[in-house]
């Protein structure tokens, strides 16, 4: 049963649709793998075993359906993500006894093709953080090395994805939270074009970056799960009307010849790890090898990125978590004494301190007499920086970049200091900034860690960015499975 | 904010203010430091030339249609009331205001 629970949602499908395996057995087996590895890995942070069962139970009745690309399919779901009757925390107190009253567009769009959703996954608290670390309820381990972070703030989904609980994850992605724990875990993960997946039923933290996809053991697992969440939804005016294509069928035949790889120099610099940066030469060295071709490219704001995001996604945040008063959900102090001490408190008690650091600082450059001097010019130089973006895909079809600057760090390393660890985000969150999808593969290891690289292309290149990941995974070998 | 970017203790408190928040006095001088390096790492973006710039606030790059003005029945008084720490059949309880 170890391999099946390694094997792709594309195998495993197979077997439920000949009948070779029921919904309910599947569904029991990754149960029982979850009960084994969590006290070790601490993915999840609910786990709905008769939730699963009854979901796959009900298909079984039904019999397997070929027009359903997850029937019988079990995955986890980012706490972030709205799950009707399901508590969801966004891994904060302050939502700690939160019940939503409907489904995400994305958990309604995994119900109808046939998923089964097994729990909910962990993450830094409302997704601000790097390690997962942030959570209010537990840190969550990476599978590699138990010693050490999985990433974030989608730690969790890619520890559940890496360790065989489930088959593919929901995530969601601000400033690398989808790729930059697929990289540390060894598996896959895409951040789709803002506006490719509603972002409707998912609590919000930066509304013009935040953007779900999916976490997965290759890259047409990703392509079958994106088919199904991607699209229109009336409800989120910042969904695309753009039609979405078939990601799964346009991976028929692939191939890098000729595909030209840009590699952005700012991002191959100083502050790259010795051991990642072999590892990415060697795997250049291969597709070149494979037929691709390099072209030397740059981003020459790079440099900017970091202090830009942090200034937007801060400011965003406060403006969106001053929802969260006390009043109509969420945690309410029991220490006050007018309106004004109900607010202070509960929020003071219901967040912890990076949620607060990053509140208080976006309420500071949004303030009078700093908003031009830090948001506003934020925002300028995130155009400056996303023209640069579109200029360097012109010149290549594809960027190929690291993911995060070292292989997966040990728990606690950079706790009390959170500018060093905003500075660990430099190579994925320009991307959000330009509102552009990536696409994070494993490419190899370095002291037994794995390693990720990420491919970007321009707005709704994802089948692309698909092709030419499948491509590259043909002709790396497999990074194998973490031993737990 | 310069080169020398200066958060103070009152500094921090405006911040936790304009948050509706409060700080500890432990904590005040703890943000106090993140925030002067925070804000201070921030100053990179003064040498950046964004002369006739326009501020880009959303990648979105498709007109936005409002749907048609239906009334459609989304979710049920009971089910909005459910998650309130306090409420009655009809309403969210707060402390008195008046």
């Amino acid at each position: 049963m170890g391999e099946l629970l390694y094997s792709t949602i594309g195998a495993a499908w197979d077997l439920l649709q000949k009948k070779e395996l029921s919904a309910t057995e599947l569904t029991s087996q990754c149960l029982k793998r979850i009960e084994a590895t969590e006290p070790k890995l601490g993915a999840l942070l609910a786990i709905d075993s008769e939730g699963a069962l009854a979901q796959a139970k009900a298909l079984d009745d039904k019999g397997p359906n070929p027009s359903q690309p997850l029937w019988g399919v079990p995955v986890t779901v980012k706490d972030v993500i709205l799950t009707r009757g399901l508590t969801t925390t966004a891994g904060s107190r302050m939502l700690e006894t939160f019940v939503p009253p409907y489904d995400a567009f994305v958990v309604e769009r995994l119900r109808q093709a046939g998923a089964v959703i097994l729990g909910k996954a962990n993450m830094d608290e409302f997704a601000m953080g790097s390690t997962t670390e942030n959570s209010a309820y537990h840190a969550a381990h990476n599978p590699w090395d138990i010693q050490r972070v999985p990433g974030g703030s989608s730690g969790g989904s890619a520890v559940s994805v890496a360790s065989g609980q489930c088959f593919a994850s929901l995530g969601t992605d601000t400033g690398g939270s989808i790729r930059q724990p697929a990289a540390l875990c060894g598996c896959v993960g895409m951040k789709p074009t803002y506006g490719r997946v509603s972002r409707y039923g998912v609590i919000a933290y930066g509304s013009s970056l935040d953007q779900v996809g999916p976490l997965a053991r290759s890259v047409s697992d990703c392509a079958r799960v994106l088919s199904v969440i991607a699209g229109h939804d009336q409800r989120d005016a910042t969904s695309s009307p753009n039609e979405v294509p078939d990601y799964l069928e346009s991976l028929s035949s692939v191939s890098l010849k000729g595909v030209r790889f840009g590699l952005p120099k700012e991002f191959y610099g100083e502050g790259l790890a010795g051991d990642v940066s072999e590892v990415c030469a060697g795997t250049i060295q291969k597709l070149v090898e494979a037929g691709a071709e390099r072209v030397d490219v740059s981003l020459p704001h790079t440099h900017a990125a970091i202090a830009t995001y942090y200034i937007i996604a801060m400011a965003e945040a406060s403006s969106n978590l001053a929802r969260y008063d006390g009043v109509r959900y969420g945690y309410r102090s029991s220490q006050i004494t007018d309106l004004e001490s109900l607010y202070v408190r509960s929020r003071t008690e219901g967040f912890g301190q990076e949620v607060r650091r990053r509140i208080m600082l976006g309420a500071f450059v949004l303030s009078s007499g700093y908003y031009d001097a830090y948001y506003k010019k934020a925002a300028q130089v995130r155009r400056i920086i996303r023209d640069e973006y579109v200029a360097a895909l012109d010149q290549c079809d594809v960027l190929l970049c690291p993911v995060s600057p070292v292989t997966a760090w040990p728990l606690g390393q950079h706790a009390n200091d959170p500018l060093k660890m905003y500075l660990m985000d430099a190579y994925t969150l320009s991307l959000n900034l330009a509102g552009l999808p990536g696409l994070s593969l494993p490419v190899g290891k370095a002291s037994g860690l794995p390693v990720g690289m990420q491919i970007i292309g321009k707005a709704f290149a994802e089948t692309q960015l698909l092709r030419i990941g499948k491509a590259i995974e043909s002709v790396l070998p497999n990074i194998g499975c973490p031993q737990l | 904010m310069g080169e020398e970017t200066k958060i103070g203790f009152k500094d921090v408190r405006h911040m936790a203010q304009l948050s509706r928040l409060d700080v500890s006095p432990e904590e005040e001088s703890v943000f106090a430091g993140q925030f002067a390096d925070i804000l201070g790492y921030m100053d990179i973006l003064q040498e950046v030339d964004v002369h006739e710039v326009e501020p880009l606030y959303s990648p979105v790059n498709h007109e936005f249609r409002a749907r048609e003005d239906q009334t459609r029945a989304v979710r049920s008084h009971e089910e909005i009331l459910a998650n309130a720490p306090e409420a009655d059949e009809h309403y969210f309880i707060v402390p008195k205001i008046v």
